[in-house]
């Protein structure tokens, strides 16, 4: 039968494991995004600009203190987390009184100043960031060559996603987040402190970023504008999944990159569209998102 | 008010003078240089395609004619409409008298147009378009260096003599990478090789890795990119993950600069083709002019650099042996005197302002071949500019019919 | 959700004072406009004029109905081309090709919001970034009519009604400025008018609209659409001044900027996104020769603007002549 689309099955599977790995940066990334918007209200525009700033802090610290993959898995989440609740401190949290729209400008006014800044030190050539030995080369899978690296990316994405979402709908911690989202002033009051949730919430969110730029540094090209193309896919996997739905954003991410997978294989010149495409079918059909509730 | 602003940030001269008679307008030659500082093009030109010019003007004494040459520069940002803009200015406000560097193929027809109007010479050393030395030529444009038709008439050929007549392309979808993905085909059909496939991915694409695993499959000899910047960088990049080299297929750029295999790193890049019009290290002369080069830049030039300062040099030997910096007389010149510069070898001026020259296949180093940061790329072979170019008299420029 | 522009303790802004203020620096700003070339760079001030619409044009959006839009850039860029294209192959003269351009502008402007109006706020701005985007994809690959990278080049200026040649920079000057004062007289009259009335009082407290049984949507659609065709007016007249139309008019990142040049000037004042975006071209032409990044100092200027000078600087001034009365 795939013979008659003209595609051979094996080459298939291929293609739809490679949607799969493109998809774990989609769900990562949402996932963060997501988790954002849920707790402050705020689309983070400089999402794709830490992501891009966790990739080059990994480079840096491979190139300038020999610490490997390993340590920059750990290292880079914390610094741009840390990053993340520095801005949130001293200048998100002046603009919750306001419209969110605010919030989305100032976090724009970020980005362009974090890829500006990068762009001007490094250029915009790249970095060359190699994949960590552990992970060298690959196997045969009989349907395509499939290198081991690309393989662990799905699988900590997937592992990561599901802790996250695990912490989040089934935790104390949790449930206090949820609640702070719902009515912050009454959870004040019972003594939790709400600022500083947010704040957390907002470094974890984009920790999430910045593990998904160590984990892109080895097989995408370390440089400034790498987020940027990157952060408007991404918004329209949030859009597709549902605002305010974690489930709906985690699982759009893996399913649009499968989906644009196959699209390269159909009809290639398509596949920068395909993600924006779904998102407007979705929109007409289904205002609120595959999973969203309306808010 | 503003423009007392504008002057005085990018005027190097205070004050401007017009002077009527032949000789040079204003007393001076102005060198503009319009390039790209901070978008995609700023490692293969920018900064760099300041530092040739400057060098140039230095090493041609800092006068022509006794008279001082002023040097302005800009970054268009990689955009059409700031080019223009600023061309414009310069030629109306500031005595601009030739317009070099001009990467991107937007700005350089854009701005080749309006140099074309005023009779203002422009040279091309960064963008690929041919169109440039086709219809759309001016009596005072040329295009120095490179374009699509001599990458593909260079690279080609060559692979498919060495054994690579099966060929699977992968195209970046738009107009660049189609008029490569057209130019090689063609050649390939001449020669008879095998067009297995071609695919098209959007531009730019951080992912490669499915068009790739297209390109194994396919089971081609021969690997070829139409792309450029970083789409090369990662098609190269994640060919290497995929091991498309170490199944024995060819993998070739065919547009690839040398900052851009820096960026890949030996590692990965080992092993591609590669077709340039200048290699710091392809003869004693290069490496001389290379070695000031890096002493004042810190980097070694890419072709387009090299380009900037050869083009540069060239302008005002002939502004200083026309006598006047008046546009279309220069240019003649250009045409006529013969190029001798430590960049170009072999070179002639066809009459649609196309430079034909030597243009050299080279391959890159394996890590444990190269001795040093900047020591990429080893020859594989030099082809004649007749055979690189396009003839002008088939190019549809109405100035060489 | 609406972005509303902050009040002086005497009350709203658009007060006598307010408007008072506008008149003065709409009467001085004529005078200059006239004077103008003779002092400044001509080409620099036609950009600059189509700018000043680009950023009136959005403002009707955010400032007069409190939406943001990130996606103004796919209305601007096609009506471009549409311009362009219709300029150089189609042989229309100037003032036609500028109103098809406006045409398109106004289509792909009630396009955007037939999908996205549904959606409040921030869903809205998310989504018209994404529909921009795609816009974009297509207008690279639609190589025929937008020439893809390289750009419609070389389109004609031609000559207005077919009897006023636009050759001369000082004719195609006067020509971008009568369309200036046309569209932006247009946007005041829409902004004044009962129309205009509503607009406001949906951006003020939408629900309590809806229960005066105003079809809140369609006054939306119909605001967005204006938006977009006047955005369209704009980027035609740009191709046509400037014989260029090129992909940086249809990226995304043209939307943001046209969003600093409403937030500079003062979102929500009649005249401020037309000083902000005389800002921002003459800080782009600055910087562009001046060596520092500038992604970077747009970007500074940005977060300072929302943090600290939301009113922008019109707003500003505003708000100094209100607080001076008491």
């Amino acid at each position: 039968m795939f013979e008659l689309i003209g595609i051979p099955p094996q080459a298939l599977f291929g293609q739809l494991l490679l949607g799969l790995i493109n998809g774990s940066f989609y769900a990562l990334l949402s996932l963060g995004l997501a988790v954002i918007f849920g707790m402050l209200n705020v689309i983070n525009f400089a999402h794709g600009a830490l992501y891009m700033v966790g990739a080059f802090v990994a480079w840096f610290l491979l190139q300038q203190l020999g610490l490997g993959y390993w340590w920059a898995l750990v290292l880079c989440p914390i610094v741009v987390g840390l990053l993340g609740i520095v801005i949130e401190k001293t200048m998100l949290s002046r603009l919750y009184k306001l419209d969110h729209l605010y919030g989305l400008l100032l976090t724009f006014g970020i980005a362009l100043i974090l890829e500006g800044g990068f762009k001007h030190v490094y250029g915009v050539s790249g970095q060359s960031y190699a994949v960590p030995s552990a992970f060298a080369g690959g196997t045969n899978l009989g349907f395509m060559f499939l290198p081991f690296y690309r393989g662990w990316v799905v699988l900590l994405s997937i592992v990561v996603c599901l802790a996250t979402w695990y912490a989040i709908e089934k935790t104390r911690l949790g449930s206090y987040l949820r609640a702070a989202t719902e009515n912050p002033r009454l959870v004040q009051s019972f003594g939790i402190n709400v600022p500083v949730m947010i704040t957390l919430t907002y470094g974890v969110g984009v920790a999430l970023a910045g593990l998904a730029g160590v984990m892109a540094a080895p097989i995408y090209s370390v440089n400034a504008l790498m987020g940027s193309n990157l952060i408007i896919v991404v918004f329209a996997v949030v859009v597709i999944g549902g605002m305010g739905s974690i489930f709906g954003a985690v699982v759009s991410g893996y399913m649009l990159g499968i989906l644009e997978g196959l699209t390269k294989v159909f009809f290639p010149e398509a596949s920068n569209i395909v993600v924006f495409l779904i998102m407007v079918v979705v929109l007409l059909l289904r205002p609120a998102g595959l999973f969203g509730r309306e808010r | 008010m503003l423009k007392k602003a504008l002057l005085a940030g990018v005027a190097m001269s205070a004050i401007a003078t017009s002077a009527m008679a032949a000789g040079l307008s204003g007393d001076k030659v102005v060198v503009g240089v319009l390039t790209d500082l901070s978008s995609i093009y700023a490692d293969v030109a920018g900064k760099g395609s300041i530092a040739a010019a400057e060098l140039a003007v230095a090493d041609y004494g800092g006068k022509v004619l006794g008279k001082p040459i002023e040097i302005l520069t800009a970054d268009h940002q990689n955009k059409a409409d700031i080019a223009s803009n600023i061309a414009r200015e310069w030629i109306d406000a500031k005595g601009a008298d030739v317009l070099v560097d001009l990467v991107t193929s937007s700005v350089g027809l854009a701005v080749q147009g309006i140099g074309g109007e005023k009779g203002v010479v422009t040279i091309n050393s960064g963008a690929a378009t041919v169109r440039l030395s086709q219809k759309e030529c001016t009596a005072t444009s040329f295009h120095w260096i490179y374009d699509t038709y001599s990458l593909a008439h260079v690279t080609t050929p060559t692979v498919v003599a060495e054994g690579g007549d099966s060929w699977f392309i992968l195209t970046a979808d738009y107009a660049f990478g189609h008029s490569l993905e057209g130019d090689a085909s063609n050649v390939l059909k001449d020669l008879g090789a095998k067009l297995v496939g071609t695919v098209r991915h959007p531009f730019p694409s951080t992912d490669l890795s499915s068009f790739l695993l297209q390109a194994q499959a396919s089971g081609a000899k021969v690997v070829a990119l139409a792309n450029a910047g970083q789409d090369t960088i990662n098609s190269v990049k994640q060919a290497s993950e995929f091991g498309i080299v170490a199944g024995g297929q060819k993998l070739v750029a065919l547009l690839a600069f040398l900052s851009d295999i820096h960026s890949i790193g030996l590692e990965l890049g080992q092993g591609l083709l590669v077709t340039t019009g200048f290699y710091w290290d392809m003869d004693d002369e290069a490496r001389a002019f290379s070695k000031r080069f890096f002493e004042k830049f810190g980097k070694m030039p890419t072709m387009v650099q090299a380009s900037v300062y050869s083009s540069t040099l060239h302008y005002l030997r002939s502004v200083e042996a026309a006598g006047t910096d008046d546009g279309k007389t220069v240019a003649a010149k250009m045409k006529e005197l013969p190029i001798k510069d430590p960049v170009l070898r072999n070179a002639t001026i066809g009459a649609n302002g196309r430079v034909i020259h030597d243009m050299y296949l080279m391959q890159v180093k394996a890590p444990s071949e190269s001795t040093s940061e900047w020591d990429l790329y080893k020859p594989v072979k030099t082809v004649p500019g007749a055979q690189a170019f396009q003839d002008p008299k088939q190019s549809g420029c109405a100035l060489a019919q | 959700m609406s972005v509303k522009y902050s009040t002086t303790p005497s009350g709203t802004v658009t007060g006598r004072l307010a408007g008072k203020a506008s008149l003065i620096i709409g009467a001085i700003l004529i005078a200059a406009l006239l004077v103008a070339p003779h002092l400044l760079y001509p080409a620099f001030l036609m950009k600059a004029l189509c700018f000043a619409l680009f950023a009136c044009a959005f403002n009707l959006m955010l400032g007069f109905v409190g939406l943001l839009s990130f996606g103004h850039a796919a209305f601007f860029g096609a009506a471009a081309y549409a311009t362009g294209f219709a300029a150089k192959e189609w042989g229309f003269t100037p003032e036609l090709a500028i109103l098809f351009g406006g045409l398109v502008g106004g289509v792909f402007g009630l396009l955007f919001g037939w999908i996205a109006i549904r959606r409040q706020g921030i869903y809205f701005a998310m989504i018209t970034l994404a529909l921009s985007q795609m816009v974009f994809f297509l207008a690279l690959q639609a190589t025929a009519v937008t020439g893809g990278e390289d750009g419609l080049q070389g389109v004609p200026r031609g000559a207005v009604f077919g009897l006023i040649s636009l050759e001369g920079s000082l004719s195609m000057y006067y020509f971008v400025v009568a369309v200036f004062l046309i569209c932006f007289f247009f946007i005041w009259r829409v902004v004044n008018s009962p129309f205009g009335a509503v607009l406001k009082s949906i951006r003020e407290n939408e629900p309590r609209a809806i229960s005066l049984g105003y079809q809140v949507d369609r006054f939306k659609l119909i605001a967005f659409g204006l938006s977009a065709a006047l955005t369209g007016v704009a980027g035609g007249t740009k191709t046509i001044a400037l014989q260029l139309a090129s992909l940086t008019d249809i990226q995304w990142q043209m939307s943001g900027e046209v969003i600093l040049m409403t937030l500079l000037g003062g979102v929500g004042t009649l005249v401020g996104p037309a000083v902000g975006a005389g800002l921002v071209i003459s800080l782009q032409n600055f910087l562009a020769t001046s060596g520092l990044p500038v992604t970077v100092v747009v970007g500074v200027i940005f977060v300072i603007c929302v943090l600290a000078f939301r009113r922008g600087i019109v707003g500003e001034f505003n708000a100094f002549l209100g607080r001076r009365k008491h």
